[in-house]
């Protein structure tokens, strides 16, 4: 039977937990378990792949992979495929997967299919479940290539320990530079340790009853009590006001996200916004108008001002947590 | 500077969605160019202004329909359309399906770069621009939030978003670039624009004719609709410290998350 092989981002010296997640799944589907981890400094963390079900893992590392171009990472993917000849390729739906995974599948000659939030199997075939109109509809996508390119949303499965064998294997890559084309100039991170929206665990977000960009100071204290899982975000309207930056939105046209707990403060809750958020697993919403639509989604509802309650709320926790 | 605009008509965000075997209903839905394609049209047109020069063909796959998305693009400022109209290919094509039509139409043409939106607003796959420059043989930067161009149009520098920050890229020309919020701020169309968009070409072709039989690689096999919410308990108390510590306390015993 043909296995899976996935591939595993690296960022910043370490394997992103996206890549655990969808190893571990693969593990349990059964067959055999290859992961190709790619990036500078990959070497040292690869082994950690192991204990959530690697059973072969190819290193490809070296100065050329410290930063992301798709042509470079798809031509050294596309030579570990080659050997392994998997049934089934995994990627993680992170920023980069959504790039890579389409570049590495065409490269292939295959379709592929994106951001899956669970997969099952029927004999040698993967069946996906994902999202489509920003999570309005779901959809069971089956593929006929092989082999079955498949991303899979971050956070969506949860990983768990599965021993793998965990033999390393270092790959040698030939790149053909002269296709290489895309120059990095320059990459400016952001300063705030912040998780991305899709990744993080908890999200405080504010909409238009936030009145101005001035006043997410407080979420993002909110927020910072949660711990490093945690990170702000932001409606539509509080991103087209220019309070906020396109990549805090949250919503049909920002991003899907499905984190353990999300609050809204000053979130009416309009279609486009309840699409994106619709699959938190807890919603809390704060809003002084009683009709507001998102309190027929939340699980818990604060009709009161936010400049009141926000603030009560940061002391309430603080002592909660001593 | 002359560009191509691939873009896609959806439901507009506000359609409730009704599940119809493995499709979606076809009733009471408002058609409209696929947000993040008219970022790639304004774009392109805003290329052709500032190069004083060039012009912008769109290029749509889809039904009878589309044609009025197509005039709404040619009336922003575009110039000429290709319309693959293939109802059948259209109903079934994957991502992949979908690159393989739109790259056929594309070859014939003279461009400096393509652009479209980083994913459609309907299906969500955003695997079209990464194919189709993989099937035209051209760089790809997806997610481009700046641009600009060089004079002699042979390259371009283009800052894309990465989780937590932006990076640089300088990628030679012609390239496919998708576009993401923040690019530009889509005009509306002129009543001028509106009336000279009638008459501006629109060459009508289908997938056959293109020479394309590759078929799609992934099919849906079930659609449903996500389980509906309800509504919990609305928390109340004398004072927004009251509630504060009620739902401190709902988080910290219930949820158990701090």
């Amino acid at each position: 039977m043909p296995g899976t092989l996935i591939y595993a981002e690296v960022q910043k010296g370490e394997i992103k937990k996206g890549a655990f997640e969808i190893t571990s799944k693969a593990k349990e589907l059964g067959g055999e378990v290859s992961v190709c981890v790619i990036g500078k400094g990959a070497e040292a963390v690869a082994p950690q792949l192991a204990k959530f079900g690697a059973d072969k893992i190819y290193v490809v590392d070296g100065p050329e992979f410290e930063n992301y171009v798709p042509e470079a990472f798809v031509q050294a993917f596309v030579q570990v495929a080659q050997k392994v000849q998997p049934g089934v390729i995994f990627c993680s739906a992170s920023a980069q997967g959504k790039d890579f995974a389409p570049a590495m599948a065409a490269r292939l000659n295959v379709g592929a299919i994106s951001d899956c939030v669970d997969v099952k199997k029927e004999g040698d075939k993967i069946i996906a479940k994902r999202p489509m109109y920003a999570g309005k509809a779901y959809a069971m996508v089956e593929s006929m290539s092989n082999p079955q390119v498949i991303s899979v949303r971050p956070n969506a499965l949860g990983s768990k320990e599965i021993a793998g064998a965990g033999a390393i294997e270092k790959v040698a890559v030939s790149l053909d530079a002269a296709k290489i084309t895309v120059k990095v100039k320059a990459v400016e991170v952001a300063s705030t340790t912040e998780p991305d929206q899709t990744e993080a665990e908890i999200i405080v977000s504010g909409g238009r009853g936030m009145k101005g960009p001035e006043n997410y100071k407080m979420l993002e204290d909110l927020a910072k009590l949660f711990g490093p899982t945690a990170t702000t975000g932001a409606s539509r309207a509080a991103v087209d006001a220019g309070w906020r930056s396109h990549s805090y939105q949250v919503g049909q046209t920002g991003k899907t996200v499905s984190p353990n707990l999300y609050i809204a403060a000053g979130i009416s809750g309009a279609i486009q916004h309840m699409a994106g958020m619709g699959t938190s697993k807890v919603i809390v919403a704060i809003n002084k108008d009683a009709e507001a639509p998102i309190f027929t989604k939340a699980d818990y509802g604060i009709v009161d001002d936010l400049f009141n309650f926000v603030p009560a709320l940061i002391d309430e926790i603080k002592k909660i947590k001593g | 500077m002359n560009t191509v605009v691939c873009l896609k008509q959806v439901p507009d965000t506000e359609t409730l969605i009704k599940v119809a075997g493995t499709t979606i209903a076809a009733e009471g839905i408002k058609w409209v160019i696929s947000s993040f394609d008219e970022y790639a049209v304004e774009e392109a047109i805003r290329m052709k202004e500032k190069m004083n020069a060039g012009k912008v063909t769109i290029v749509s796959l889809g039904p009878d329909r589309v044609i009025e998305s197509i005039r709404t693009a040619l009336a922003m400022g575009a110039d000429e359309a290709v319309h693959v109209n293939d109802g059948a290919y259209y109903d079934k094509a994957d991502p992949y399906a979908t690159a393989q039509v739109l790259a056929a139409a594309i070859k014939g043409l003279t461009f400096d770069a393509v652009f479209l939106g980083k994913q459609a607003i309907d299906d969500d796959c955003g695997q079209v621009p990464a194919m189709l420059g993989e099937l035209l043989g051209l760089p790809v930067v997806t997610q481009v939030i700046k641009l600009d161009v060089a004079a002699d149009k042979k390259s371009a520098t283009v800052t894309r978003e990465i989780e937590g920050g932006q990076v640089v890229l300088d990628v030679p020309l012609p390239a496919v670039l998708s576009a993401q919020k923040g690019l530009n701020e889509p005009r509306y169309a002129s009543l001028p624009g509106i009336m000279k968009a009638k008459k501006k070409p629109v060459d009508v072709k289908n997938a056959g004719g293109l020479g394309v039989s590759t078929g799609p690689m992934t099919v849906i096999k079930e659609m449903s609709l996500p389980p509906a919410r309800q509504a919990g308990k609305i928390i109340t108390g004398d004072d927004a410290k009251a509630k504060a510590a009620a739902l401190a306390k709902a988080l910290h015993e219930e949820v158990k998350i701090i």
